[in-house]
């Protein structure tokens, strides 16, 4: 017994030189998930702020100021006056001083009053067309609240139709944000632990275990055991992420989610070592773990589709994935307060998950024997 | 010298498919010997190797080794054994102690031992002024050292050498065989692998393998006069043909 656990512990060790001999995994580990929570959750939050946006009042009217004020009040556009010549507004894109041109016809005022068409102009910078069509939106948005104010119900000089993707309110982040924390953390454990088993049959270390009398479960057990306290840092940096960048809301208890993110850090690891006992080479077992938690944990997970509303066949498919799970964990102690009860049949199939994975794991190591 | 069997095998087979990796090889290698296998690439002998350590099984045939039949006792045959793989297969990333420390460590040594068997392979080997570097940055020839080294930190009674001396200068494989003498000395039996005619000279026995086969065995002196020539190498070029040969020693 005493021998056994002094094995185990040298596989941790040994792991453990690996890794701060190597500063590529303390890279994959620390930087990558912060540069991807961070980039994936701004391009998700599909916002601007602080829009360049030149004004050409030539009403210079009461009426014209509330409207300019109302563009000026929000937090989305940044106004300046133009006063030059007006044959010459394309160079205020040209030299990307503005992105939006608001022109205010001279007859603003008399014709609100009467009630008629108001020709206010936009001319939008549409060489990048996303950022125009989210422009056009917030403009779309502060003239019907104007026109709710004045009374008005005056057509507008453009079109209606919102796009889906339009969240004005930072929402998506309390939705997106912790599909995010399961998307990067299954896949960075994966990718960890996937490439440990393959690079000892590259390098030819392989043989040198088989032929000691260590065994088949002291490896696979002494090589989680390091990652389980590095994935874990890396949790703790990504919930950092979410709680300070993106003011997501910690309704429920961080303790609890702290432990069963663990739990599904070591169901990530398991995945990553299991893929490592099959595949031959390193570069084919980061492929391996990366498809095998990428495309499913975006598709498949609810993280973006509800599952819900999916076809049926793909419904059974999403309970081998084990995002699935997660995001009921981490939405639910983030954003309703879930405790663990409300969460144990999540956890109980993540903890199932784990011990089925790293059994096949040790299996298949010991097939390495008879190949 | 004693006359116990270390390594036995009888009609021991492997295939990969049809090809015949390992055709009936019958072998007797007593304690204490120095007892090498010369072939040319691909004759087999790594295979063979592997089939005595546990890592492939037997495809036909019988094997044993320490007294324990491959087949079935392998765990017991793994405390008992050596194995230094024809690749250098230490953790490139890992300083000399630190691979030290982790195969002691897997063999289930505590550690004042390892420190003790540190200490002793230190000077056997000649590993003084490398304890701190990273294995990868050692010269070849230490690193091939080393790798004996940890091979035999657990003090098996028989190792087994898979062309332990490839790609290094005549010299260094010189001071390599003078450590196995001082090992064999110490009533350890050494099953080694060579394609390197001058290594065969030094054993006590050889046999010559050639697809599969074995085609000859004997001390080296009793081959050069049965086959009338005045070195391995020349007794091997008679046997196989000159062409599939190591020629460039
Ligand atoms: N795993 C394997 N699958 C198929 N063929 C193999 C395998 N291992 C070795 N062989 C073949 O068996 C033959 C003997 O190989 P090996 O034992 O490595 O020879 P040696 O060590 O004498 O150079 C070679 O022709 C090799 O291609
Ligand atoms: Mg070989």
């Amino acid at each position: 017994m005493k021998k056994r656990h002094n094995r185990i512990f040298a596989v941790v060790r040994k792991e453990y030189l690996h890794i701060i001999h190597d500063y590529r995994t303390l890279f994959i580990v620390f930087l990558m998930p912060v540069a991807q929570l961070i980039i994936f959750g701004y391009a998700l939050n599909m916002e601007i702020q602080r829009v360049d946006m030149a004004v050409i009042d030539r009403a210079r009217s009461p009426k014209a100021q509330k409207l300019i004020e109302e563009f000026g009040g929000s937090s989305y556009f940044n106004l300046f006056y133009y006063d030059g010549r007006y044959a010459d507004i394309e160079t205020l894109f040209k030299t990307r001083r503005a992105k939006v041109i608001m022109t205010i016809p001279r007859d603003f005022d008399r014709r609100l009053l009467r009630r008629s068409m108001v020709p206010v102009q936009f001319l939008i910078d549409a060489s990048d067309a996303n950022a125009a069509t989210l422009i056009r939106n917030y403009c779309n948005q502060i003239i019907t609240n104007f026109n709710l104010k004045t009374g008005n119900r005056t057509a507008l000089p453009f079109d209606l139709r919102r796009t889906i993707y339009f969240n004005p309110n930072m929402k998506s982040a309390y939705f997106f944000v912790p599909g995010l924390i399961a998307l990067i953390l299954i896949m960075i454990s994966a990718l960890l632990t996937s490439v440990t088993i393959a690079r000892e049959k590259e390098t030819g270390t392989m043989e040198q275990i088989l032929v000691s009398p260590v065994r088949p479960r002291e490896i696979i057990i002494g090589k989680v055991l390091p990652y389980i306290l590095l994935s874990f840092m890396d949790g703790a940096v990504i919930l950092a992420i979410a709680k300070f960048v993106f003011q997501v809301p910690f309704t429920g208890s961080l303790l609890l989610l702290i432990l069963l993110s663990v739990l599904y850090i070591i169901t990530a690891l398991s995945m990553g070592l299991m893929i490592s006992t099959v595949a031959p080479t390193q570069q084919v077992a980061m492929m391996m773990a990366l498809t095998a938690t990428l495309l499913p944990t975006i598709m498949l997970s609810g993280l973006i589709f509800p599952i819900a509303s999916m076809p049926e066949i793909l419904q059974y498919f999403t309970y081998i994935v084990p995002a699935r799970f997660y995001l009921l964990i981490v939405r639910g102690i983030l954003l309703k307060g879930s405790g663990f009860v409300q969460l144990l049949a999540p956890s109980a199939i993540l903890a199932f998950m784990s011990f089925f994975l790293l059994n096949v794991a040790v299996r298949k190591f010991s097939l390495n024997l008879e190949k | 010298m004693n006359r116990q069997i270390s390594v036995y095998t009888d009609q021991l087979t492997r295939r990969f498919g049809k090809f015949v990796a390992v055709d009936g090889v019958s072998i007797s290698v007593y304690r204490g010997e120095i007892f090498g296998f010369l072939g040319a690439n691909g004759a087999g002998k790594t295979t063979l190797i592997r089939m005595l350590c546990g890592l492939l099984k037997p495809s036909g045939g019988e094997g044993s080794v320490a007294g324990f039949d491959i087949k079935e006792k392998s765990e017991q045959i793994k405390k008992r054994i050596g194995y230094m793989s024809q690749r250098f297969s230490l953790y490139a990333d890992l300083t000399v102690t630190e691979n030290i420390h982790f195969y002691g460590a897997i063999y289930g040594l505590a550690k004042e031992e390892i420190r003790q068997r540190e200490e002793e392979l230190v000077s056997q080997v000649g590993l003084d002024p490398y304890m701190n570097q990273m294995t990868k940055d050692l010269p070849l020839g230490i690193k091939q050292r080393l790798a004996l080294g940890c091979a035999m930190l657990h003090n098996p009674p028989i190792l087994f050498l898979d062309e332990p001396t490839s790609g290094v200068d005549p010299q260094a494989r010189r001071g390599f065989w003078n450590l196995l003498y001082e090992t064999v000395q110490t009533g350890k039996t050494i099953f080694v692998t060579t394609h390197y005619m001058d290594e065969a000279e030094y054993c006590h026995r050889v046999s010559i393998m050639d697809q599969g086969k074995i085609i000859e065995m004997g001390s080296p002196s009793q081959l050069k006069e049965s086959h009338k020539k005045s070195t391995i190498q020349d007794v091997f070029i008679a046997l196989v043909g000159g062409e599939k040969t190591d020629q460039k020693e």
